[in-house]
């Protein structure tokens, strides 16, 4: 074995309980991390899912422009086949065609304005969460049917139940009026007063006859089948879809700006949290290696004289430090992991977390999960800071004098 | 042939308000082979000029020579090379590394040096055999006492064969047996292999060993002598 590797190893057992106690500042600070970025990764993961499940999908295929300015006119062609064509490439779990407007809905006492989503009743409830939201009567049932399904508060302003005929007035595609009566089949309860105030759905094809849409629509909404894959589906839909030039293929990112500006504030927030605890084993590292140092210079002195270089004594402390950091970062991800392994099978909840969760489209109970980023990312930080803490006793040694440090006591 | 030479050396110390003269303009030449004693008493520059021989320490002004390169000028990593190469160094207080075995000990140089593993293990068995410490290779300095502590030490300086050995008090701190063996030995070290001594002591039995004498004082030399060696009792 290498003389240096010897003495690193040698040296730090020579205090075994200051060894283990920075080892073990070590490794309860990996386990942490290890333990807080897997919940934080699950949690960002499911908000992405969730928030996506409910309307917006991972992917929307678009005419170019319409997600600048959502006007009726800008169309995608034969949406139907064009979902068709989407669920079959690659990575895609599932997609539907859509189609919006926005329209004046009355009843006999009362008009609202809502927006009005075309659906092909059956491939929506693949890429939306909002079918399964329905809380009293059912979902869309056939293409063609005067039928719709309605938010719980518009029915309440309206004053509509189910089987009540609910009228509604907006612009066609042609710039002549649209107008529609449908009868109410489902009322769906989000939760979310937006939604459950402004926003209904009808069948595609009743929704084209009305708004004299022809067989075109706004979008095509798809899924794919990992959340990690957008990128690559987006990239190969582009390419199948670069014929025409009218149509772009828009990620999740570009239509929801705000959901990942969210994630970014709370992980600047949570990195702050973060960066306090490898600050603060940083230190503790310094300190036993500053310890250290101190109480070796004499034996530092020996070595210099008998003509060790300088750099060479400086390395050896920064290898006792990569060995102690070795041991931390392996037994901290070792525990982190275990901790994180036991909760992805059990979850875990905490008092007022699913109030809290619910804003956040989260669920109740997190169940967070084992991945070589959750496991390393803390750990390898950590690592890198006790190597950058260690970097100052190191370089003292260069400056040292054999003589001056061999009289220390 | 001379091995080591110094010129004109001076060199102070700061002691709170006052300044110490450690060395006061020394020139002198050690030929190669000799077995040298600087004596004096506490303060007066032995290990001083041993130091700056050995370059562990710069000299105010002046200059030294070692094996004919010019080290007063050399920059640590430099001076750290030299000393490699060319100085065996014996403390007084031992100064062997605490986690390392006696053998380890004697490789260390050696293996700073990177000398191939089987022929330092060969060359540190065979020093430890010869200090008399043949059985003792795997002990902890912890283990062993002074006197073979004192005897690592020189196996280490020794084993990897320099031409030159500093040593800075090497008998204080052992009984009077230990003493006369580790000089025996560093006698046989000078006549047998050709390796140069240069000891500071102020045992005066320590110095009858010495074929030179030069005696120091208030960073002077005062006396410079040959003698014929006299071993005596310790």
């Amino acid at each position: 074995m290498n003389i240096s590797a010897r003495l690193a190893w040698r040296n730090l057992w020579r205090h075994s309980r200051r060894t283990w106690l920075t080892v073990g500042a070590m490794v309860f600070c990996n386990a942490l991390l290890v333990f807080l970025i897997a919940v934080q990764l699950d949690s960002y993961r499911m908000m992405i899912d969730n928030t996506l499940g409910a309307f917006t999908g991972h992917l929307q295929v678009q005419r170019a422009g319409y997600h600048e300015d959502q006007r009726m006119q800008q169309t995608v062609p034969a949406v139907a086949a064009l979902a068709d064509k989407v669920r079959r490439q690659p990575g895609v779990s599932a997609a539907a065609g859509r189609a919006m407007a926005y329209a004046l809905a009355s009843s006999e006492q009362r008009s609202f304005g809502i927006l009005v989503t075309g659906v092909q009743p059956d491939a929506e409830p693949s890429v939306s969460t909002y079918p399964g939201l329905v809380s009293a009567g059912r979902y869309l049932d056939g293409s063609e049917a005067a039928e719709i399904v309605i938010g719980a508060v518009l029915a309440r302003n309206l004053k509509l139940g189910l089987g009540d005929e609910l009228t509604f007035l907006g612009s066609g595609r042609d710039g002549g009026i649209a107008a529609g009566v449908a009868t109410v089949v489902g009322i769906v309860d989000s939760g979310i007063a937006e939604v459950d105030r402004g926003v209904a759905q009808i069948p595609l094809g009743y929704f084209q006859q009305t708004f004299f849409m022809g067989d075109s629509g706004h979008s095509v909404v798809a899924r794919v089948d990992e959340l990690d894959h957008t990128d690559a589906v987006v990239a190969s839909l582009r390419r199948q879809l670069a014929a025409d030039s009218e149509l772009v293929v828009l990620d999740w990112d570009t239509l929801q700006p705000g959901l990942r500006e969210a994630i970014q504030t709370d992980m600047i927030s949570a990195w702050f949290m973060y960066a306090v605890l490898i600050v603060l084993v940083a230190l503790s590292v310094l300190n036993t290696q500053l310890m250290s140092v101190l109480e070796r210079t004499r034996e530092f002195g020996v070595m210099l004289a008998l003509g060790m270089r300088p750099g060479r004594l400086g390395r050896l402390v920064m290898l006792e430090t990569l060995l102690m950091a070795t041991l931390g970062l392996a037994l901290g991800a070792l525990v982190g992991a275990a901790v994180v392994y036991y909760f992805s099978v059990f979850g875990f909840s905490y008092p007022g977390m699913a109030e809290a969760a619910a804003k956040f489209n989260l669920p109740p109970r997190l169940y967070p999960q084992v991945s070589a980023l959750a496991v390393f990312w803390g750990p390898v930080t950590v690592f890198a800071g006790a190597l950058l803490a260690s970097l100052y006793p190191a370089l003292k040694l260069l400056r040292m004098e054999p003589v001056a440090a061999m009289r220390a006591v | 042939m001379t091995a080591i030479s110094c010129r004109e050396l001076c060199k102070t110390f700061r002691q709170g308000e006052e300044l110490i003269t450690g060395l006061d303009r020394v020139s002198l030449d050690i030929d190669s082979g000799s077995f040298v004693s600087l004596s004096g008493p506490s303060g007066s520059g032995k290990t001083t000029l041993l130091n700056a021989m050995g370059g562990l320490d710069t000299p105010d002004s002046g200059q030294v020579t070692v094996g004919g390169t010019r080290i007063d000028g050399l920059d640590r990593g430099e001076r750290a090379d030299m000393r490699l190469h060319n100085i065996g160094f014996v403390f007084q207080a031992y100064n062997l590394v605490p986690v390392l075995s006696a053998q380890e000990n004697v490789e260390f140089v050696m293996q700073v040096q990177g000398v191939a593993a089987a022929e330092r293990q060969r060359r540190a068995r065979e020093v430890l055999d010869d200090v008399g410490l043949a059985g003792m290779e795997g002990r902890l300095p912890g283990e062993l006492s002074g006197g073979q502590q004192q005897r690592v030490a020189v196996a280490r300086a020794i084993a990897a064969r320099p031409k030159l050995v500093l040593a800075d008090e090497p008998t204080a701190n052992l009984d009077s047996h230990s003493a006369a063996q580790l000089m025996g030995l560093f006698v046989e070290l000078n006549e047998q292999r050709g390796v140069t001594f240069v000891m500071s002591t102020h045992d005066t039995r320590v110095m009858a060993y010495a074929r030179r004498l030069i005696s120091m004082r208030d960073g002077r030399i005062v006396e410079d002598r040959a003698q014929e060696p006299r071993p005596m009792n310790l």
